[in-house]
């Protein structure tokens, strides 16, 4: 199970896991979890719409999802970040719709889309999502500490001369990158799954913010190594492996923590 | 001595509507002022020109290079993985790119700014856990780390019991007569303050008056300030204002 085809499968996803635990652990402390939901599911839209004209699957999501990403950040600070965010999901989902119905023959492909295709890596697609990976790991370790900034102390951040809309804004972008580089290998509702549970559980574990980024970008690698075994053994849908084990890596942190910090100690 | 902060007729509009009209004062190092007046007078306003948030329509202001700033609430779930230590560690060089290392000199630092507020006890708790008094504490450390002469405070004693009320306002007395930073703070209520306040400026109907607490709060004064009757009251050395 790692030869052959099957090797691209485990680096790609490998990098998808990375720089799903790192984008994810940030989308969650900054609240950004719904921007995390819409911007890989509404990229999807530009998969069929590049695939409808025929133009490389990467772009059509780079473009869709940069689009919006500037859409929600452009927007979100004049209304309610969750209503633009909402609305930009359901225009993409929409434009999504009439790709996909003009393209019937490729119901294959948009299925691979939303839940991956982890086993069709090519080994031409590997340079692109390792480089892609790289430049969206770069992106957030260059704004680590604005970021860590206006996440925990907007005002402060104001005041301070980081304009907090500015870091959102390039948030939201790093996110457009690492979807379009994730989504046709993990599929768009996977990448959501991959960025959510990770992060969500490592913070349960853990209160420094620098082990809990390493956390979820392990456990993120966890559960795709794992996925992928038990999807090579079972032929069950990868997305079940990957959904219920982020799932349950929360619930088991939220457990430990419980056990580990009676809360009559913490609060005080 | 030289000034620290000046405004000089300083004026804001916001939305077509006159805010702060001609406010004129000074703060010298290692003054502690209160900003004082009732609810929607322009004291949030007032604290965020002087941080250059909000542009003035008129006047002129004076500012020192650094000014510390400690919002009035701090927005942060319970199991957000930052502990009270590092958000004062983000006070150093947060607002930097990149990200820091750990090093003895930050850690010294940083225990250093957690003891001059009396926080060194909860440093590993997640801050998002503590209670009220103890996060304004935590915050007061995060603005202290980058050495301010001039350090604001946006309604710190709202929400807090009586007692650790008195604590807070203890311990930024303790900064400003020890560290020489001049403390300027916002509050609807001025008697928590009465004992350290070395200026009140009182903030009402968009205008302000300052001074020394006795000469300002007066019965002739605020009524002029208000635009309408106001008594001032004293009660067992507690002032109160009240509408005529």
């Amino acid at each position: 199970m790692f030869t052959g085809l099957m090797a691209n499968t485990w680096i790609a996803a490998s990098v998808v896991a990375v720089i799903a635990g790192m984008t994810g652990y940030f989308a969650v402390l900054r609240g950004q979890t719904f921007a995390a939901h819409a911007i890989p599911n509404g990229a999807f839209a530009g998969a069929a719409g590049a695939s409808l004209i025929g133009v490389n699957v990467i772009v059509g999501l780079a473009v869709v999802a940069v689009a919006g990403a500037l859409g929600i950040g452009a927007l979100g600070s004049k209304a309610r970040h969750d209503v633009i965010t909402a609305l930009t999901l359901v225009l993409m989902l929409g434009l999504g719709a009439v790709f996909v119905s003009m393209s019937t023959q490729y119901a294959q492909e948009t299925y691979s889309l939303l839940f991956g295709q982890v086993t069709g890596v090519s080994q031409g697609e590997v340079a692109p999502i390792a480089g892609l990976g790289l430049a969206a790991a770069l992106a957030i370790g260059v704004a680590f500490r604005p970021l860590m900034l206006t996440s925990a102390l907007p005002e402060v951040a104001e005041a301070r001369g980081v304009s907090t809309r500015k870091v959102d804004l390039y948030f939201l972008l790093v996110m457009a990158v690492a979807t379009s580089m994730t989504v046709p290998v993990v599929g768009a509702l996977l990448m959501f799954s991959l960025m959510i549970g990770p992060a969500a559980a490592a913070r349960s574990v853990t209160a420094r913010p620098g082990v809990a980024l390493a956390l979820s970008v392990a456990i993120a690698l966890a559960i795709t190594w794992l996925s992928i075994a038990l999807f090579y053994r079972t032929n069950w849908p990868l997305g079940f492996f990957v959904g219920t084990g982020g799932a349950l890596f929360y619930l088991v942190g939220l457990g430990a923590r419980r056990l580990a910090v009676p809360r009559s100690l913490t609060r005080s | 001595m030289t000034e620290l902060l000046k405004l000089d007729g300083v004026g804001v509009r916001l939305g077509g509507r006159q805010i702060l009209d001609d406010v004129r004062f000074e703060v010298r190092p290692g003054e502690f002022s209160g900003i004082i007046g009732p609810n929607g007078a322009g004291k949030t306003t007032l604290l965020r020109v002087i941080l250059g948030l909000i542009p003035s329509a008129a006047g002129k202001i004076t500012r020192p290079p650094t000014i510390g700033y400690v919002p009035q609430k701090l927005n942060i779930d319970p199991d957000v993985p930052l502990r009270a230590r590092d958000v004062v560690s983000l006070g150093l060089d947060g607002h930097r790119i990149g990200f820091s290392f750990p090093s003895r000199k930050r850690r010294d630092l940083v225990e250093k700014a957690l003891a001059d507020v009396g926080a060194g006890d909860y440093a590993s708790a997640r801050v998002g856990e503590l209670s009220g008094g103890q996060q304004q504490r935590v915050m007061v450390a995060h603005a202290l780390i980058s050495r301010p002469s001039l350090l604001l405070l946006d309604e710190p004693l709202a929400n807090l019991d009586l007692a650790i009320e008195q604590e807070i306002v203890t311990v930024l007395a303790k900064l400003a007569r020890e560290h020489e930073i001049a403390v300027m703070l916002s509050a609807h209520d001025m008697n928590p303050l009465i004992n350290v306040m070395d200026r009140i400026i009182y903030v009402a109907n968009g205008k302000v008056a300052t001074g020394a607490t006795d000469d300002v709060v007066t019965t002739e004064g605020l009524s002029e300030l208000y635009g309408h009757h106001v008594d001032v009251l004293h009660v067992h050395g507690r002032v109160v204002v009240v509408a005529g």
